[in-house]
């Protein structure tokens, strides 16, 4: 299958050959690739691309996958409306 | 390793320093970064550029840093989107002691050749229809200021400067600066040492600690900012939207998400970037009051960066007599982002001794000597 057409990164439309082409350029860690691709930064918060993207930094380098620190997690877990959060502290005071 | 200068910081400060030194013809220049691209302020800042400012140094150093982002993809043949949209900021005023501020700042901004205007609440609400009509009393406007990828204009000067020649190396921490004769000979890092006799200190939060290992003291500290982002969606605000009195800046950035943020009244100065809940509590409800219909978006993620503070609020640039051959670019106070063009045509200009094209007296570290009060930008979130 053409790379062009697998789809790594769901949010962002990011296909196997764009992560190919900046691993290519030098920006072999998942942290990197989030800020110039936006892998990670959409509404899945990288669920899905982030173990992939981990597979193919470590296909790369030639090293375990282990060793291939994933990205840095952050709040909030699941996407929540801000007038939820603001509504909810109404009710809690 | 040799090398004729050294920069500590690849983030958009350092980036733009090599790039005018080699684009001038310096030669030799390295840069070293402590950690991954943009992994500092750079890459968690609120990407916004204004020129609506309360003090002629800043409105000056924001309006040349703006001529340049408009010809900047031309400038640094870069290949892909900086996605800079100029689409204006909207600051609104909430008491009649902010709107005599804004008047008085849009005269100044209007006499530096700032296109900035005084709007009524009608005017504003033209502009973003969505706001809260109740929460404002009036506001100012200026079409010419707004937004950039910081990833992408990082990247344009990176990828510039490397073209010139300029060296880059990451995930490397400089550990120690000697200095011998009150002159600096070497700079030991986690991973080697360099032989050079001069060093710009670009390093953003950690710009303090740079300046003490080389025994200068710079009068700056760092202290988290958080921000947050919502999902995407069509587009549906032009501006920035921002407010001093009651603590937000807003704005849709091009791809749609939309990016703000707050400042902790409370905040320690330290390099804590973590997120907080309470910082959650807050925005969500200072965006629900101003902006209601954004409320109803999901925020998908927060995250935290340091400012780097300095006493007047105003950046810190070039040398100081405590230690030949070093230089700073520090004490952004949170506008490092938007100011980074001036900030290298300066840093070059100073570096190569060239006549300066602003005056260095306001933005040399030699104002703070002595004093303890100074003039503070107030226009700041």
């Amino acid at each position: 299958m053409n790379k062009k057409d697998i789809i790594i990164c769901r949010c962002e439309d990011i296909s196997l050959q764009k992560i190919h082409d900046f691993l290519d350029q030098g920006f072999t860690t998942f942290e990197d690739m989030k800020r110039l691709l936006r892998v990670g930064m959409g509404p899945c918060q990288a669920n899905t691309c982030g173990h992939l993207i981990q597979r193919e930094i470590a296909k790369y380098l030639g090293k375990n996958v282990e060793d291939i620190p994933v990205h840095k997690v952050r709040p909030t877990a699941m996407g929540v409306p801000l007038r939820s959060i603001a509504k909810g502290q109404k009710d809690e005071n | 390793m040799k090398t004729n200068l050294l920069i500590i910081g690849a983030g958009i400060s350092g980036v733009s320093i090599a790039y005018n030194l080699a684009k001038k013809g310096y030669k030799d220049i390295h840069v070293v970064d402590k950690g991954y691209f943009t992994s500092g302020a750079t890459g968690r800042c609120g990407a916004g550029v204004r020129q609506q400012w309360a003090t002629e140094t800043n409105c000056l150093l924001a309006k040349k840093s703006i001529e340049f982002f408009e010809k900047a993809e031309e400038i640094l043949e870069y290949d892909g989107d900086l996605e800079f949209k100029q689409e204006g900021y909207l600051m609104l005023a909430t008491t009649k002691e902010e709107h005599d501020q804004f008047t008085k700042n849009v005269k100044l901004q209007n006499k530096l050749g700032i296109p900035s205007k005084q709007l009524t609440k009608e005017e504003a609400l033209k502009i973003v229809p969505h706001l809260n009509p109740d929460a404002f009393m009036s506001a100012t406007f200026c079409q010419t200021d707004g937004h950039l990828n910081p990833f992408k204009m990082t990247e344009a000067y990176y990828l510039a400067a490397k073209r010139l020649g300029v060296t880059f190396s990451f995930f490397e921490e400089v550990k120690a600066i000697v200095v011998e004769n009150r002159k600096i000979t070497k700079v030991v890092t986690t991973k080697q040492t360099y032989e050079t006799s001069q060093v710009v200190n670009a390093a953003g939060g950690y710009s303090h600690e740079i300046g003490k290992l080389a025994g200068v003291d710079i009068p700056v500290y760092a202290e988290n900012h958080e921000i947050l982002v919502t999902e995407p969606i069509e587009k549906m605000q032009g501006p920035m939207v921002m407010s001093f009195s009651k603590n937000i800046y807003c704005q849709q950035v091009p791809h749609g998400a939309f990016i703000m943020g707050r400042s902790n009244p409370n905040v320690e100065k330290n390099h804590d970037i973590e997120s907080t809940w309470h910082f959650l509590d807050e925005m969500s409800k200072t965006v629900c009051e101003i902006l209601p219909i954004v409320g109803e978006l999901r925020v998908i993620r927060q995250w935290g960066g340091s400012y780097n503070m300095s006493p007047d609020r105003q950046p810190i640039f070039g040398k100081t007599d405590q230690l030949e051959g070093f230089y700073m670019a520090c004490g952004f106070s949170g506008h490092g982002f938007m100011l980074a063009p001036i900030t290298g045509i300066l840093l070059s200009e100073i570096i190569m001794g060239e006549e300066t094209s602003f005056n260095m007296e306001e933005l040399s570290i030699d104002r703070f000597k002595g004093q303890t009060e100074f003039k503070i930008e107030k226009s700041v979130v």
